[in-house]
């Protein structure tokens, strides 16, 4: 359990923190999720006792930490450029806790190949960091957290530096060993897609300020303001209101006007046909088949509804695809 | 390319190898014998162990205190820390003759602190203090770069895995800045054997008790004894040589693949 109450930190007139108060069930997976300077790694560092609070309290486990130094904390703290000890090998970095520790050297000696082995690493005990991939580095980082058995797990932005493929793999890994090992992991990254994927709840964090706090569907779906919306998922602006692209329905009318109807948070907007420029999408008819034309160009098929989905990323939809997909002028009927 | 590469070791050959190779001839010019005879006399023997003597207090020192500010410098926020590194370069730009000055104006017979107990200049003490001056600045100029590329992830690590101050220096800080360190004491020692201005200044040169190497060889240069000062100078360069010959090897044996 993981308490944190009224934290601020600032540094000068930025504010990294403000006001922050956040609870983490035991055994979970959180995510703090939040564009940069959001004050996500920042509440994270300071749950880990890397930087001290200017107000506010974090309490672990029922006991007051804020002002304990990381060393007595029992937390496992994961960087995003693996902060591996470049001089030592994989098996010192993992035993270092343990090293620490004073533990006998049988166990030390079993509890890294334990891990090693947990962690997919077990033929580089003797390999130095630098002789192993981002990927690896990563999993040793992750294995020498978890060595010293801490009540808490702190990830901050683990995989951020690793590439797209790895980064997927090493997920889907992360959320395996985590439904396996049930430590209390707090989760730090700016994707919302990680953070869906990954997390039992998200606490969506801007400007130091806590946005909204639930699980990742709760977010999705009610997001408290327009803010969480628009960082969860891709949103379509539509007379003046966000929706999400799969909430818009093109309504082939026999007057053949081609009008956009779009199933908003607040209701149902009706958007009249204007001219437009082209713009690839696809229909969806009733029949399950789909047709892609331009809007200006292409003739699509009649049907008496039909949702469109535009191919373009979530940025470009919000700016342009919609507007060009509601002036539907050439829309047949 | 090649012209670039011609001029560089045109450059080094004029320059070094040139001076120095003379000597290396001229030394042995008068034979093996001879050369024996001229550092074996009991003032050179003993210029030789005063200048070990002398390195081997300056050098420490400096070596403990270099790593401990390059740490003040990069890793704490104290105030001042702009003049402190303005300070440390100050050696660098003093003439090491101001150096002797200075330090004989403090410890000498009129000095602030003339009433120590024990004899400052034209000792032992007043050559350590002129030699601890003119190299304090080579351990924290090698230390401080390395320790800010090195960053302090790996210290933080350290940290949350349990490990106290005084364990994370040793375990991680430690080996991390150790090529910075060994190169800074390579380089204080090449100072420290070779200094010449300020030792010459508060040493006194009192042959066989306050005459270092490069006094020896100043002395017996000014005194024609050419084939002496030439011997005397090729002993101060194995002294150098072997510094970084023992520095070598003592780092290779603890670095890892």
């Amino acid at each position: 359990m993981i308490s944190v109450s009224s934290a601020t930190k600032r540094y000068g007139d930025f504010a990294a923190l403000d006001d922050v108060s956040i609870d983490v069930e035991p055994g979970s997976l959180t995510a703090l999720l939040g564009p940069s300077g959001s004050g996500k790694s920042t509440l994270l560092r300071v749950i880990a006792g890397l930087e001290e609070p200017d107000a506010g309290a974090v309490v672990l486990e029922g006991r007051d930490v804020t002002y304990v130094h990381p060393q007595q904390r029992g937390v496992g703290f994961v960087f995003q450029h693996y902060a591996a000890f470049k001089h030592l090998t994989v098996r010192d970095n993992v035993a270092f806790g343990l090293q620490i520790r004073k533990r006998p050297k049988a166990e030390i000696a079993a509890k890294v190949d334990e891990l090693l082995e947990v962690v997919g690493l077990s033929g580089f005990q003797r390999r130095y960091p630098s002789q192993l991939s981002g990927g690896q580095r990563q999993r040793m980082a992750l294995a020498r957290a978890l060595a010293v058995e801490p009540k808490v797990l702190l990830l901050d932005e683990p995989f951020g530096a690793l590439d797209a493929n790895v980064r997927a793999e090493l997920r889907a890994w992360l959320r395996r060993l985590h439904d396996e090992v049930h430590v209390t992991t707090v989760l730090v990254t700016h994707d919302q897609e990680e953070a869906m994927e990954l997390a039992d709840r998200i606490v969506l964090l801007n400007h130091g300020r806590v946005e909204q706090v639930g699980a990742p569907r709760e977010l999705y779906d009610a997001p408290a303001s327009d803010f969480v919306m628009g960082f969860l998922g891709p949103v379509a602006r539509v007379q003046g209101g966000l929706v999400r692209p799969h909430d818009v329905a093109v309504l082939v009318e026999p007057d053949g006007d081609g009008a956009v109807e779009a199933q908003g948070r607040r209701g149902r907007h009706r958007l009249p046909a204007a001219a437009g420029t082209g713009v690839q999408r696809r229909v969806t008819q009733d029949s399950g088949s789909s047709a892609s034309g331009c809007s200006s160009a292409g003739r699509l098929p009649a049907a008496r509804s039909a949702s469109v989905t535009c191919s373009t990323t979530p940025r470009r939809l919000e700016r342009t695809a919609i507007h060009t997909c509601c002036s539907g002028a050439a829309l047949p009927a | 390319m090649r012209a670039l590469r011609v001029v560089a070791l045109g450059y080094l050959a004029v320059m070094l190898v040139v001076p120095l190779g003379v000597v290396a001839y001229k030394t042995f010019e008068p034979g093996l014998g001879a050369v024996w005879e001229s550092i074996t006399t009991p003032a050179a023997i003993h210029a030789f162990w005063l200048t070990v003597e002398v390195a081997a207090i300056a050098v420490p020192l400096n070596a403990v205190f270099g790593v401990v500010t390059a740490l003040v410098l990069v890793r704490s926020d104290v105030r001042g820390k702009r003049l402190l590194e303005a300070l440390i370069d100050l050696p660098f730009a003093i003439s090491p003759v101001v150096v002797g000055l200075a330090l004989v104006l403090l410890y000498g017979r009129t000095g602030w602190f003339a009433d120590l107990p024990f004899q400052v200049i034209f000792s032992l003490p007043g050559i350590v203090l002129a030699t601890v001056f003119v190299t304090l600045p080579f351990v924290v100029r090698e230390v401080v770069p390395v320790l800010r590329e090195v960053g302090d992830d790996q210290e933080q690590a350290a940290a949350t895995l349990g490990a106290s101050r005084a364990q994370t220096f040793r375990r991680i800080t430690l080996p991390s800045i150790r090529w910075g360190l060994v190169y800074g004491v390579v380089l204080s020692t090449a100072r420290a054997i070779g200094e010449f201005g300020a030792v010459s200044v508060v040493s006194g040169k009192v042959s066989g008790e306050t005459e270092t190497l490069t006094l020896l060889v100043e002395k017996r240069f000014t005194n024609f004894d050419l084939a002496g000062a030439y011997a005397a100078s090729t002993l101060l360069a194995l002294l150098a040589l072997a510094t970084l010959v023992a520095m070598t090897l003592l780092n290779r044996r603890k670095d890892p693949a």
